[in-house]
């Protein structure tokens, strides 16, 4: 049985844009339309992936749904789980409590506090989309949405 | 050249139909006449004719020039560029019977000829057939209002702007015997329609009728002028007969690969052939690809070892054949094959891209050497 | 090269033009969310973020018109437009000649140009059109029956020999080397170090997929493209760089460039800055060092000079590969074209004057050359009246544009095609013909490691293979449409072709009569 999709980064062809993070945002805005969201939701939304850059070096780092997920192991209330379906790691915002224990001890720094209430804020791979945002705005593929038995 | 050519390419829709006796037995004109009657519906009455094998066995090594002019200087001329390579043995007007059909006609006559052994032939090491081709072309190209519509030995090709079986009649055809007949009637799309257009093409011992439209004309009429042919008559048939003549005198090629040369089997068919096959298949298409005759064609070629019918690849104009005994029948339609005969053995369509072969059995044939 | 203080006051000189920018960058405020993606893509830093005001601004003077901005931006805030200062209309002192003489007037230098003539010149393709079957003849649809643009390339015999007869027939013919084509379309000269690293690779694998050839330019060959080398073209240039023995013989075909459309007359020039290590490797020049390509082969000053060379490299390659002979078309191209092929070249390569190039004086590539068309005709014309066109194969190149130039070109006698800008149109350039200033936004006339990483080998391959596919089947279309199913017979069939508004001498040189004839 294959496993199941993720979000992989191909370093070399990261161009350093960000749109991947602009897409991010427009996708976990309330509104879902780039101009409105820039403009109108800047304080409370932020994107789940950001692009770590060195010289000319640069790929987008979101969380990596990991197997053993130091995140889930922190939880205190149980709001980060792993989905049955998909394998992600997703955090239940009502029964997150705002502790942050998941931001300290994800290893990558995937996880952050949230722009305007007091949760975890991470990617959950657009839940319930075809694709990711960052996947399918990258303009030059640097981000692929693949099993990684592919 | 005669009058009447346009610098526009010739399109025939046509009725094209043949006859041989494989075995050498001459007869008279009446089967072919009939078979092209039949199909008078396909012409539309500006041209039609005809070429028949064996009609001159008495002087069987003489090239038989049929000429035809406007004019009495147009033949002049041609008779003095004649005599410059050929000795000339004799000539006389060729017999006609004018018809209400046909109330008008140009100069006709005939010259039996050899080319002279001379400095010129001998240095290009040329044969009698390049000399007389040589001849032939400089008075089509060269000589105005003239024009060379047969140029072989021992069969001649008769032709003109009429219906076929008017020809027939005007050119006294029941006065011919001959082994193999070839007839032909055109529907012209272009010109009014003039006596060299009509089919038969002639050249040396090669003549061809042809039914369809070559598209591949304009690089094949320039791959021609590669090896010294001037399609001068802006004709399809021309060019298939400049072909033939290139690739089974000149290069030698035996019959089916000359065919396959013009018409090749698809390179997807050809990949699947085994070795020896495949190679060669590739390399003469890789060679002769100026040659492929690309458009619907189905085409008539008598020449001094037999007949070949023989369409385009994919098949696009119709050509039944038939067998009875040593005799074979080819026509663009099978109710033109049963007035040649009405009891074949055997009655078949080409394949697109074979060849159907009548061939000339040398032992079987009496005196007449062709 | 220049020292810093020289590069820094030459950056400090082009602002104080006396003329206004080449493009104006208009930003539309309502669209604009500051997500500063043109900040990060422009490398003529022409957006910069004022955090401050928190806006982003654009200073249009170092505009190079390549739309990279425009494009990746996320809401088409951004419009590119043509200069902001209109000269009064003059027939003769157009905008251009007065803004050559600007730049002239500041540097002193030559002036220098990326990609093909701009000049509006006649195009002639434009002039050429197409037949179609109706009634007398039958169109073929390509969609049901075979339609063949199989081509082979080389030197063919003018007959085949055979041997024995009946089943023992053989053939006794061995025919010279060949390469074959799926589709009569390759991939121009383009060299590693005028293009990057990634584009080369993607032309390699791009012309694998589609079983034609890219050529390799003469930038030598990457050791990663050898494994392509099936499908790979290899130039031998004047400047000979990467030329050794295992070069010659990596490749399925050997090129010695004479010259190009782009800069007849010339050679090659590529700037140190873009000379890296793996450039240096290649070429085998010291890193850093300009690739400087003398003007004539220094060991070709005559004809017999040429024959030398080429059996010289047929010796090499143990002539088991053509070789090829480019030549760029000026007056007497024909007779140039006829020495080549007698002097043993199995393919001649002709590229006319619209012919593209990552540098060339902009005098020389806007006024030297003469049309691909006429060129083509020419050479195809004089072969059959010499009775050698079946001795080499001839490949013409220079601003195709479209599947029907190509198929007009096939129409006038070519064999098959080079493309080189519209390859490079493909993945991705606009046209701004910067290339010499190695800074292409695109990532594909640069080494700048920032800028190459834009061009994704996988998407360009894609993009290469997507062209040409919808080009050949295109063709297919045409053919089919003309009656012809075999791209034998649309080769030098200019029964085909008839011109529009072309004067009776241009008719006569191309051997077309004109439309309604």
């Amino acid at each position: 049985m294959t496993r199941p999709r993720r979000i992989i980064a191909r370093e070399e062809y990261c161009i350093g844009c960000r749109l991947c993070e602009i897409h991010c945002l427009v996708r976990r805005s309330r509104s879902r339309k780039i101009i409105k969201a820039f403009r109108n939701e800047r304080d409370k939304v932020a994107p789940a992936v950001q692009v770590e850059q060195s010289g000319y070096a640069s790929f987008a780092l979101q969380c990596r749904h990991c197997d053993q997920a130091p995140c889930i192991e922190a939880c205190i209330t149980g709001a980060m789980h792993r989905d049955p379906a998909t394998g992600a790691v997703l955090c239940d915002q009502e029964r997150c409590v705002g502790c942050w224990m998941c931001v300290m001890v994800c290893p990558v720094g995937a996880v952050r506090p949230g722009q305007d209430r007091r949760v975890a804020s991470k990617c959950d791979l657009c839940m319930g989309e075809e694709m990711p945002a960052c996947v399918a705005n990258c303009p030059n593929e640097a981000l692929v949405y693949q099993s990684e038995d592919e | 050249m005669m009058s009447g050519i346009l610098d526009q390419k010739d399109m025939s829709g046509c009725a094209i139909s043949g006859m041989l006796s494989e075995t050498g037995r001459r007869f008279g004109c009446d089967a072919i006449v009939r078979s092209i009657a039949n199909m008078h519906e396909r012409s539309n009455g500006l041209g039609g004719g005809f070429a028949a094998y064996g009609i001159y066995p008495e002087c069987e090594d003489h090239y038989v020039i049929h000429l035809m002019c406007d004019h009495a200087q147009g033949k002049k001329d041609a008779e003095a560029v004649l005599a410059s390579r050929c000795a000339v043995h004799n000539d006389e007007p060729i017999p006609v019977r004018p018809t209400d059909a046909m109330p008008h006609w140009p100069i006709l006559h005939r010259y039996f000829v050899t080319p002279r052994e001379d400095k010129q032939q001998r240095q290009y090491r040329m044969t009698d057939d390049d000399a007389v081709v040589q001849v032939v072309m400089a008075i089509n190209a060269d000589v105005e209002g003239a024009y060379v519509f047969s140029s072989g030995r021992n069969m001649g090709v008769f032709k003109g702007v009429g219906y076929p079986e008017d020809v027939a009649e005007f050119f006294r055809l029941e006065d011919y015997k001959g082994h193999m007949w070839i007839a032909h009637g055109r529907f012209p799309t272009n010109t009014t329609g003039w006596w060299g257009g009509a089919h038969p093409f002639g050249l040396l011992d090669w003549a061809v009728v042809h039914n369809g439209e070559i598209s591949s004309y304009g690089i094949n009429r320039r791959y021609l002028k590669n090896f010294g042919y001037n399609c001068a008559l802006h004709t399809d048939t021309e060019v298939i007969t400049y072909l033939f003549d290139l690739l089974m005198r000149k290069h030698r090629l035996p019959l089916e690969i000359a065919c396959m040369a013009m018409a090749p089997p698809f390179w997807a068919q050809v990949q699947r052939m085994p070795e020896p096959q495949r190679k060669l298949l590739t390399v003469l298409r890789t060679i002769y690809g100026g040659a492929l005759l690309n458009g619907p064609f189905s085409v008539v070629v008598g020449h001094k070892g037999g007949m070949i019918a023989f369409n385009d690849r994919i098949k696009l104009r119709p050509m039944t054949a038939a067998r009875k005994e040593t005799m074979l029948f080819v026509a663009s339609e099978e109710a033109a094959i049963r007035e040649m005969c009405d009891d074949p053995d055997r009655v078949w369509y080409a394949e697109g891209g074979v060849p159907i072969v009548g061939e000339l059995r040398p032992a079987a044939v009496s005196a007449v050497n062709v | 090269m220049a020292s810093e203080t020289d590069q820094r006051s030459r950056n400090h000189a082009r602002r104080k033009w006396l003329i206004g920018p080449d493009f104006v960058v208009q930003r539309d405020p309502d669209r604009c969310i500051q997500c500063q993606v043109c900040v990060r893509q422009c490398a003529n830093d022409v957006h910069e973020y004022d955090a401050e005001e928190e806006i982003v601004r654009s200073d249009s003077t170092t505009c190079v018109g390549c739309h990279r901005c425009a494009t990746l931006c996320p809401t088409q805030a951004i419009s590119i437009r043509r200069g902001n200062l209109e000269f009064r209309p003059h027939g003769s002192w157009t905008a251009g000649a007065l803004r050559n003489i600007y730049k002239q007037a500041e540097t002193g230098g030559v002036l220098l140009s990326g990609m093909g003539n701009d000049e509006t010149l006649p195009v002639y393709w434009d002039h050429l059109l197409l037949n179609a079957s109706q009634v007398t003849n039958p169109s073929i649809d390509p969609l049901r029956e075979p339609m063949e643009l199989v081509t082979y390339l080389g030197r063919k015999p003018d007959a085949v020999q055979l041997a024995g007869s009946g089943v023992s027939l053989s053939l006794a013919t061995q025919l010279p080397p060949q390469l074959e084509l799926q589709v009569p379309i390759m991939f121009s000269a383009m060299s590693y170090g005028s293009i990057s690293y990634n584009a080369s690779i993607a032309l390699a694998r791009a012309a694998k997929e589609l079983c034609t050839f890219a050529n390799s330019g003469e930038g030598g060959l990457h050791k990663d493209i050898r494994p392509y080398g099936g499908n790979m073209i290899v130039q031998v240039a004047s400047g000979r760089f990467g030329v050794d023995v295992d070069y010659l013989n990596a490749a399925s075909a050997i090129e010695i460039k004479i010259g190009q459309g782009a800069k007849p007359g010339i050679g090659g020039h590529l700037p140190g800055e873009k000379v890296d290590a793996s450039i240096a490797a290649t070429r085998m020049i010291p890193e850093g060092t300009d690739a400087l390509s003398p003007a004539p082969h220094h060991d070709i000053y005559s004809i017999e000079d040429l024959r030398q060379l080429i059996y010289a490299v047929k010796e090499v390659t143990c002539y088991r590969k053509p070789v090829s002979v480019k030549i760029a078309a000026v007056h007497n191209v024909a007779a140039i074209a006829s020495g080549c092929v007698r002097a043993g070249a199995d393919i001649v390569a002709i590229d006319g004057y619209r012919g593209g190039t990552g540098a060339a004086p902009t005098m020389i590539r806007n006024n030297v050359g003469i049309p691909t068309e006429f060129a083509m005709a020419a050479v195809d014309t004089r072969l059959r009246e010499e009775g050698i066109r079946n001795q080499a194969s001839i490949v013409v190149a220079g601003g195709f544009r479209c599947s029907a130039d190509v198929v007009k070109a096939i129409a006038l006698g070519a064999d098959a095609v080079y493309i080189g800008s519209a390859a490079l149109v493909a993945m991705g350039c606009h046209l701004c013909q910067k290339c010499y200033t190695g800074k292409c936004n695109w990532g594909i006339a640069t080494q700048d490691p920032y800028l190459t990483r834009r061009l994704n080998p996988d998407v360009a391959t894609r993009r290469l293979v997507n062209l040409l596919r919808g080009w050949a089947l295109e063709t297919k279309e045409m053919m089919g449409g003309m009656g012809i199913n075999a791209i034998e017979s649309l080769r030098g069939n200019r029964e085909h072709l008839r011109g529009v508004g072309l004067t009776d001498t241009e008719l006569k040189i191309l051997d077309v009569k004109a439309a309604g004839a």
